[in-house]
Order: C-alpha cells, then sequence, then structure tokens
C-alpha cells in the first residue's frame, strides 16, 4: 500500500482513503480520477449491509409484527360491526373510560413532579442527589407485581398514617379508582424526568440567566425560555408515560380487586375476556389498544425527531 | 451611572476565585477588565451583573448599594461569550423580550426593536432564528437585546472571545464606535489585551482574583505596577536582568557610549515588524523589535554584531 503525502486538494482522496482502509480495500494511484472506488472489498461490504438490514426488518417483523398483525386479522374476520359489538359493551366502554381517565391522572401527575424533579437536579448538585436519581430509576426494574403487592401492604396497614388516611379521612385507596391511578403513577414515574433531564443538562442555564438580566422573573422565565426549550423533550417523555400507563396489567390487577364495570381497565378487561374464552372479544379488545398505542406511537415518532434540536 | 466596586471575594467551594478587588468605573467610559483566562475577571463582571453574590464587599451602581439587589432589577445589560440567545425566538423576539417584560405597548416595542436592528445592522434578519446567523451576527443581536432597555450599565463577557480574528478586529471596532454614539458605561471583559488596549478608556488588570494595576491603557503599558503586568500587557524582554520593552532597544553598526555588543541570531520578518534575535557577550540571549524601514536600512543577517541600547524607562 502506497503512502500519500498530503496536501490540501488530496483531503478527498484522503477521506477515501481511510474509507477503503476501513473496508480492507487497496489505495489506487490519484491517476485513476475522482470517480467512487468500487472494489470488490467494498461491493462486499455493501452487501453485507443489506443483509444485516434485512435481518434486522425479518426480526422485528417475527418478534412484533407477526402477533400484531395476527391479532389484527383475528379482531376483524368476524367482521367489524362484530368487533366493535364486543368492544362498546357496558363493562367494555366502562373500562375504556376508566383506562383514559387514569391515564390523564397520572401523566398529569407525573409531568408536574417529573419537570419539578428534573430541575432540581439539573441545576445544582446537593448531597443525595444520586440516590433520588436511583430512586426514580426504581420503577423501571422493579416487577410491576412486586410495585402491587408492596401498595397493598401499605394500605391495608391497621397502623400508621395510611391508616389514617383510609380511616379517618374515608378514602378509600385500595381496590377503587385512587390505588389504580397511584399504581399506574409510580410504575410510569421515571419517564418524563429521564426526558427532561438530559435537555435541561444540555441547554445549560444562560439562556435563563441572560432572561433574568433583561428583567424577567422567575416563573416568566419558566414559562417564556425554559419550557419552550425543552417542549419536545417534554412532549416525549409525555407519551412514553401515556403508553406505559395504558399497557400496564401487573400492578394495577394486584390493586384494583379486577371489579367488572368498577375498578377494571382496558388491559383487565381484555385479560377477563380471554380468561372467560371469549376470544373475538378479547381480540377485538386488544385491536383497540392497539389502536390506541398507534396513535401515540404517532406522536412519539414526531416528537422523537425534534427534542434533540433545542 | 458609575459603578464602584469596593473588597468583593468571591471562592467556590475550596478555591479563590476573587480575592479582595476594588476599583471604579467612571460614567459613560469603556473599561476593560484584563487578565489570563482562570483569572477571575468574568467572576468580577458576573458580581456586578448580580449573576452571582459575594462573600465579602459591595458593589455600588449610580451611587446605590446593589449588593443584595437581583440581577433584574439593576438595570443592567448583559453579553454572554457564546450569546445565549433564546433559540425558539426570532431575532426580532429575541431583541423585543426585556421590552416585552415590561409589557411596552407593542407600537413602542415594534419601533424600538427596528431602531435597533438598523444599529447592529441585521434589519433583514427580523423573521430569522438564531441558528441561521453567523457567530458575528449573534454577537451584535446580542447587543442589542441588552441595549432595548436602554440600561445603566452594559456588560460584556469575552463577547468576541468565540469569534474567529477578523470578525473579532472589526466587531471591536464596532463596538468602539457604538460606545461612542451611545456612551453607556460598559465593562468589557477579555484576555486579549490587544483588545483592550484598543477598545478601552480604562484598563483593570486582574490575575488570580488579584487587582494587579488599573488605569488608562498608556499608563498600564508604559507605566506597569508589576511584572506581570509589563509581561502581559505588550511584548517584554530582559536586558541586563531588567525587563524591557523589545521596540525601546535602539539597534546601530556603530557603537556608542552605553551601548552593549551583541550577536544577530535570527532575523525575523513579521508584515511591517522585524525581530531580532540577539546574543549578548554574557551568553544572555534578548530580542529587538525594529520597524521594517529601520531593519532595512541596517541590511542585518545572522552572525553580524551590533550595539544595541535601552532608550526609554525600565520597571525592574
Amino acid at each position: 500500500m502506497r503512502v500519500l503525502a498530503l496536501r490540501p486538494a488530496d483531503a478527498d482522496e484522503a477521506a477515501e482513503a481511510s474509507e477503503l482502509l476501513l473496508t480492507g480495500g487497496t489505495l489506487r494511484p490519484a491517476s485513476s480520477g475522482r470517480r467512487p472506488a468500487r472494489t470488490r472489498a467494498s461491493l462486499g461490504s455493501s452487501a453485507f449491509k443489506w443483509l444485516l438490514r434485512l435481518f434486522g426488518i425479518c426480526y422485528v417483523g417475527l418478534l412484533v409484527g407477526v402477533p400484531v398483525g395476527s391479532v389484527v386479522w383475528r379482531a376483524l374476520s368476524p367482521g367489524l360491526a362484530s368487533a366493535v359489538d364486543a368492544v362498546t359493551s357496558s363493562a367494555g366502554l366502562h373500562a375504556l373510560w376508566l383506562t383514559l381517565e387514569v391515564t390523564a391522572l397520572a401523566v398529569a401527575c407525573n409531568t408536574v413532579f417529573g419537570l419539578g424533579v428534573a430541575l432540581i437536579l439539573a441545576r445544582r448538585r446537593f448531597p443525595g442527589a444520586s440516590v433520588l436519581e436511583a430512586l426514580i430509576d426504581l420503577p423501571l426494574s422493579l416487577s410491576p407485581v412486586v410495585v402491587g403487592l408492596a401498595l397493598l401492604l401499605f394500605w391495608s396497614s391497621t397502623q400508621g398514617w395510611a391508616r389514617l388516611v383510609v380511616v379517618r379521612l374515608g378514602f378509600e385507596v385500595l381496590f377503587s379508582f385512587p390505588g389504580i391511578v397511584l399504581a399506574s403513577a409510580f410504575i410510569s414515574l421515571p419517564y418524563v424526568v429521564r426526558e427532561v433531564l438530559p435537555v435541561l443538562v444540555e441547554i445549560g442555564t444562560e439562556q435563563e440567566q441572560a432572561a433574568h438580566t433583561l428583567g424577567a422573573g422567575s416563573f416568566y422565565t419558566f414559562g417564556r425560555i425554559t419550557l419552550p426549550s425543552i417542549r419536545w423533550g417534554l412532549a416525549y417523555g409525555v407519551v412514553l408515560t401515556a403508553a406505559r400507563v395504558l399497557g400496564e396489567f401487573g400492578a394495577v390487577s394486584v390493586v384494583s380487586g379486577d371489579v367488572v364495570g368498577r375498578t377494571q381497565t382496558l388491559t383487565l378487561y381484555v385479560n377477563s375476556l380471554f380468561q372467560n374464552y371469549d376470544y373475538p372479544g378479547a381480540y377485538a379488545g386488544a385491536l383497540l389498544l392497539a389502536l390506541i398505542s398507534l396513535c401515540l406511537l404517532g406522536l412519539l415518532s414526531l416528537s422523537r425527531r425534534r427534542r434533540a434540536v433545542t | 451611572m458609575s459603578i464602584e466596586v469596593l473588597g468583593i471575594s468571591k471562592r467556590f467551594g475550596s478555591s479563590v476565585a476573587v480575592d479582595d478587588v476594588t476599583f471604579s468605573v467612571p460614567t459613560g467610559s469603556l473599561t476593560a477588565l484584563l487578565g489570563p483566562s482562570g483569572g477571575g475577571k468574568s467572576t468580577v463582571l458576573r458580581i456586578i451583573a448580580g449573576l452571582e453574590v459575594p462573600d465579602t464587599g459591595s458593589v455600588w451602581i449610580d451611587d446605590e448599594d446593589v449588593t443584595n439587589q437581583p440581577a433584574r432589577a439593576r438595570g443592567i445589560g448583559f453579553c454572554f461569550q457564546h450569546y445565549a440567545p433564546f433559540r425558539h425566538m426570532t431575532v426580532y423576539e429575541n431583541v423585543a423580550f426585556g421590552l416585552r417584560v415590561r409589557r411596552r405597548p407593542k407600537a413602542e416595542v415594534d419601533a424600538r426593536v427596528r431602531e435597533l436592528l438598523s444599529l447592529v445592522r441585521l434589519d433583514g434578519f427580523a423573521g430569522r432564528y438564531p441558528s441561521q446567523l453567523s457567530g458575528g451576527q449573534r454577537q451584535r443581536m446580542a447587543l442589542a437585546r441588552a441595549l432595548a432597555v436602554q440600561p445603566k450599565v452594559l456588560l460584556l463577557d469575552e463577547p468576541f472571545g468565540a469569534l474567529d480574528a477578523q470578525v473579532r478586529k472589526e466587531l471591536r471596532l464596532w463596538l468602539r464606535e457604538l460606545h461612542d454614539t451611545m456612551h453607556v458605561t460598559t465593562v468589557l471583559v477579555t484576555h486579549d489585551q490587544e483588545e483592550a488596549m484598543e477598545v478601552a478608556d480604562e484598563i483593570a488588570v486582574i490575575r488570580d482574583g488579584h487587582l494587579e494595576q488599573s488605569g488608562s491603557p498608556a499608563e498600564c503599558y508604559d507605566k506597569p505596577a508589576t511584572p506581570f503586568v509589563l509581561t502581559f500587557l505588550g511584548p517584554a524582554t530582559r536586558l541586563d536582568g531588567d525587563w524591557v520593552r523589545p521596540h525601546d532597544l535602539e539597534v546601530r553598526r556603530e557603537a556608542l557610549p552605553g551601548s552593549r555588543r551583541a550577536v544577530v541570531e535570527r532575523v525575523t520578518r513579521l508584515g511591517f515588524e522585524v525581530r531580532l534575535d540577539l546574543a549578548l557577550d554574557d551568553g544572555s540571549t534578548t530580542w529587538a523589535q525594529l520597524a521594517r524601514r529601520d531593519a532595512d536600512a541596517l541590511a542585518l543577517s545572522p552572525g553580524d554584531t551590533v550595539h544595541i541600547e535601552h532608550v526609554a524607562s525600565t520597571v525592574s
């Protein structure tokens, strides 16, 4: 392999040379002109790239595409009308409505909390910050069933302030709406923080300082400067949270008691249909869940592309 | 709108950033805080701005003690080294920000923004976003933004540090012209002594948190208070253990009373100037700076013997 002495005009050729080196090609003399070099090795590498892409697509297709596709097929094969019927039963509608309410509330709580925590963690390092970060990531690694059990144990205890809330204030937590919201909020805790925190750290505080020197107070600065700067990261985190809450099964099934028409979310509803051998109904319910997820996915990809740009 | 800084100190953790610094900035002047990077001058500026709180000492703007006032109450304009543009807002909205915070009527805001954009020569850029501007344009926008609210003082933190040499030179001249038109008391932080000398009415040299000297550029250059100021502000070399300015060394072919013998080691042509590296009899080396005309008249080459004499006052 010949080594060329580099002159500024040779920059293109130098780039070409390093590309060839990486793919195991040979260096052609400069006199061969500026055609892209096509050696046997580089052709081989492009075939390899295509093979990899094909493998990737097949993997995702088999793992995700085929099962979801078959659910859609099964749900619609008895006809669209019967699928709609199965989902719009009173239990089904209640499950849908409950799920949407829980999602809205859990997302709202975690958005506010997530923003607050991200701001605290991004601004100044304080003792215990890393502990807080670890705690926030806990719901990711903890099994949802464990979460449900933990809540069950805590709120059914006969002493302590849990009892205070339940007995004195008459506020039912277990086997009712608040419990479901609590469980849902717990398991979807990290997403907003994890999406917003790196964006906040990357932007830094200079824009906010500039706003302060121009006379803006803290709230004005937050609303006009901070929030718009992180809006796409925040949107992404919010949609992730919603998707997670929507699909939650384990924790909610333990905490809610799975009472039809009262504490049964959409996922629990689909499961109960399945357990009772109502397969068409189960598939229809699953299709509905998949459709909602698809919408969220659309929102996700919209904000994913924009969130790195501030 | 004068500024008085009295005995301010600031530590960050265990390191001392600013140590008992006192100086004043006369109304309407352009003062440069000059010094090497990490020397504390940015910290001093930020303390004046209210972005940092000093551990001790006080800051007075316009004869008012503002030490405990937050940045937004001090009526200052601040420009950052990396411009700190509001990236999600257009140039127009950036410049209008301060006025909108103060709830000025729309017509007034519009007139003022247009006036300022014209002043900083960004007339056609009102609808653009900062990401579509060059570095120099962004800094001009930042200046317009800071000036929009008619600040009492203008504080610039290495405003041209992130720009390339040519743009830096143009902008610093433009800043001087702007200052001559608007007469806003300005404090400029820089590590570039050429910039400070060219632009400022007063210089305060700060190193390692200490104020080494403050005065006019000529004063600091001709009568440096410490060896650091001497070597930092301009070229310096040693002759017989004394610090001298290379351009104060007169070089001649013939010997005269008071001159020292030296051998030319190297002749370097630097455009207008010529640098002569010289070796003295006692083995020490020094260098002299000549105008091209003078150097050509002597027609020197390495190995020639010359006689040098120092022709100005020195600082030991």
